[in-house]
């Protein structure tokens, strides 16, 4: 049944794969966040109650969003790497953590941002903020975790087992909002009932979602990529491709 | 001890300590937010039979009741009253106020108790639902005609 899977154990085929998904991530994510973008920031309507601060919500919902599925990601991949001791696995858990840390950050940044004019602080110790900080830290803690070992294997076995413990912490940032009670309103889109946003403000939010989360993708492809060649700089399918690229550039 | 068992050791204290972290602050949020939260009628009557002290310091979540806001013409200092279910208790605070203060809305102030009715607070935060509309919409819906944060004073 996976036997489909099994070329991709060869790091070339990996390489070659994300090479022909490349565009199918990078190029449809650019156009929806544009679309998304200009679509929320200039043509939705404004809040009744916000006025037009709530359009932040365009940047910090698919990035707090995606905060979480990309952590998600990174868990598979650590996953499959401590299960079936794959290595290309621990390498794509480490392309896609600096891109989840970074998302993390942006969606705190904003989430301060806004709360700043509608709460009136940047910050409280809120548990769904707090447990938002626990996932940048958990995120920080991975990549150090892989950083501080010289043995790539050892270090992708640490790493993968923080990140797998760190899954704890998904369920307890989305239902924050519900267990506790906190100063961040309830979830508006990510639940089983009718999305409580207007459609024509929902819209351009689905399309940003999609967008940045394409974006993530095409930005894991080609750290994984690099990866792959960065530790295989001596194997000859490398030095072929190297060959080749350096002729077409002549 | 050989260095690869050392380096080992490390990550494992690493794991350790920053569960720890994580697990320790986020305590330290639950008991900022389950710790001396009243509403106003639980600073009145009392909550689990025990009401807080004068000079205590508490948060306090409730409604800015309609009509109560009273402005210093000359300084940033406001009062206005606060309530739940019950009777109202009041609340004087100096400094800005967040952009979605307003009558009616849903509110939480931290301070001090200085009388059994009265709290001087030093942070008012606005809370907000959920619910994203336009003010049309709004208005048809629910009936409220809110007027826009930056036209509100």
């Amino acid at each position: 049944m996976w036997k489909w899977l099994h070329p991709y154990a060869k790091s070339e085929s990996t390489y070659q794969l994300c090479q022909t998904l490349f565009p199918w991530f990078a190029i449809p994510a650019l156009l929806a966040l544009m679309i998304g973008t200009i679509w929320g920031l200039v043509f939705a309507p404004a809040d009744y109650q916000q006025g037009d601060s709530f359009r932040i919500i365009y940047i910090h919902v698919p990035s707090a969003l995606l905060s979480m599925s990309t952590y998600a990601a990174m868990a598979i991949a650590a996953f499959i790497g401590l299960v079936w001791q794959i290595r290309t696995a621990y390498m794509a858990m480490m392309a896609i953590a600096p891109i989840g840390a970074a998302i993390t950050f942006i969606a705190l940044f904003t989430g301060a941002a806004w709360g700043k004019p509608m709460w009136g602080t940047w910050w409280v110790w809120d548990a769904r903020l707090t447990s938002e900080l626990v996932l940048l830290f958990l995120y920080l803690g991975v990549i150090s975790l892989y950083k501080s070992f010289d043995d790539k294997l050892q270090a992708g076995k640490a790493a993968g087992v923080m990140a797998l413990i760190g899954v704890i912490n998904l369920p307890i940032i989305h239902y924050s909002v519900e267990w506790w009670n906190t100063l961040h309103q309830g979830a508006t889109i990510s639940k089983f009932d009718k999305p409580s946003i207007a459609t024509e403000m929902l819209w351009p939010l689905l399309i940003n979602i999609l967008g940045m989360g394409l974006f993530i993708g095409a930005l894991a492809l080609k750290r994984l990529q690099n990866e792959l060649l960065r530790r295989e700089l001596h194997r000859p399918w490398v030095l072929k491709l190297l060959l080749k690229e350096s002729k077409k550039s002549r | 001890m050989n260095p690869r068992r050392q380096k080992r050791l490390l990550a494992v204290v690493a794991i350790v300590v920053l569960m720890g972290a994580a697990v320790w602050s986020m305590l330290m949020a639950l008991s900022e937010n389950i710790d001396h939260f009243y509403t106003p009628s639980e600073i009145i009557d009392g909550k689990a039979g025990a009401k807080p002290k004068v000079g205590q310091r508490l948060r306090i979540g409730g409604m800015v009741v309609p009509g109560t806001v009273k402005r210093d013409q000359d300084s940033l200092a406001v009062s206005f009253d606060l309530v739940d279910t019950g009777p109202a208790v009041t609340v004087s605070y100096s400094g800005i106020l967040p952009d979605l203060f307003r009558e009616g809305q849903g509110i939480v102030a931290t301070g001090r108790l200085s009388e059994s009715t009265h709290i001087i607070a030093d942070e008012v935060l606005a809370k907000h639902d959920e619910e994203y509309m336009p003010p049309e919409l709004a208005e048809k819906m629910k009936g409220i005609k809110h007027v826009k944060p930056s036209d509100a004073y």
